[in-house]
């Protein structure tokens, strides 16, 4: 079975992000005022196989430790979906049932 | 002063580092591939500076399970000099063979230029040959050198003497003026609990010879060797 995998990496709350600030900077020059703080990370999507859901996500817990995110400064969340839930419906539209039905 | 210069996919300063150590201190040194997986014939191991893998994913994440670290691991683990220069030292975070991690610099700038550096011990194997509170005039060269440790970290790196280098003012005081990339504590340098493993961000190297501005990066080299004829006596 196939899964896809959506990694996403962030600094740690007591970790500066100097890049966050810069973006925050920028949305405030643009008149975006109630904006109190931007985070910025990682978005990586990990296409697997793998004997079920379990498995799968097994995996890539033990991929992100080893390599994807460093715990010294980053935390992550892991979204998993088999891909045939991705895959665009006969009728072509784009991906997910229903979301552009 | 055997030493071993190791190249990765991306690694920029090796040559720098061999002229430093090979010619100007007349060390025998050879590269290392980074697919190699035997160091037995070293007494030093330099990763130096550059941009390992791209610095993909983050700076030194990939490199740190390129073969060859398998062998530096087991050669700092047996007491073996390695000296981490800039992307060196980041790789050597991300082996966990020095704690805490480099972050992007405060300014989000790449910086390139000289700074005053405040020896902060001279008990590890790159900084014998110094003495506490001297001032030494070594570059940078980074977008990532921003020191960080969880708080539990950073103290016990402290009270166990582990920083060796801090950023400072030309007269050694400890300042926020003096610090390039919002480094914790102004750290720029630090030792493993051993001392024989040490990681730095500013370019020893490039800090060998009058004609390039300045000779203050020899210490560390030089350290190196009498750390060795200290073992060996």
């Amino acid at each position: 079975m196939i899964y896809q995998a959506e990694v996403f990496v962030t600094l740690k709350s007591a970790v500066n992000d100097p890049a966050g600030l810069t973006i925050k900077g920028g949305l405030h020059a643009l008149g975006f005022d109630s904006v109190t703080e931007v985070r910025s990370g990682k978005y990586l999507v990990v296409t697997l196989d793998a004997e079920g859901e379990d498995q799968a996500r097994s995996r890539v817990e033990e991929m992100t430790r080893q390599l994807l995110a460093n715990e010294v400064i980053e935390d992550y969340r892991i979204e998993l979906q088999p891909v045939a839930a991705l895959s665009p419906s006969p009728s072509g539209g784009g991906r997910g049932g229903g979301l552009n039905a | 002063m055997r030493t071993g210069i190791i190249v990765f996919p991306g690694t920029w300063s090796d040559r720098d580092c061999a002229h430093a150590v090979g010619e100007i201190l007349g060390q025998p040194t050879r590269y290392v591939d980074y697919r190699e997986e035997r160091l037995d014939d070293l007494d030093l191991v330099i990763l130096p500076g550059g941009f390992s893998y791209g610095d993909y994913l983050r700076c030194g994440a990939i490199a740190r399970f390129a073969p060859v670290m398998e062998a530096v691991t087991d050669f700092a683990n047996r007491g073996g000099l390695v000296l981490g220069i800039c992307n060196g030292f980041q790789i050597l975070q991300e082996a966990r063979l020095l704690p805490g991690a480099l972050l992007r610099n405060a300014s989000c700038e790449f910086r390139c230029e000289w700074v005053n550096l405040r020896v902060e011990q001279s008990e590890s194997a790159f900084s014998l040959d110094s003495r506490p509170g001297q001032v030494l005039r070594i570059p940078i060269s980074h977008g990532e050198g921003n020191f960080f440790a969880d708080r539990e970290t950073l103290e016990a790196i402290e009270r166990n003497g582990q920083v060796v280098f801090r950023y400072c003012a030309q007269d050694g005081r400890v300042t926020a003026e003096s610090n390039p990339n919002g480094s914790l504590s102004n750290i720029a340098g630090i030792a493993n609990a051993r001392g024989n493993v040490v990681g730095m961000m500013p370019h020893p190297e490039r800090a060998c010879e009058d004609l390039l501005g300045g000779t203050d990066g020899l210490m560390v080299f030089r350290s190196a060797i009498h750390a060795l004829a200290r073992v060996a006596a």
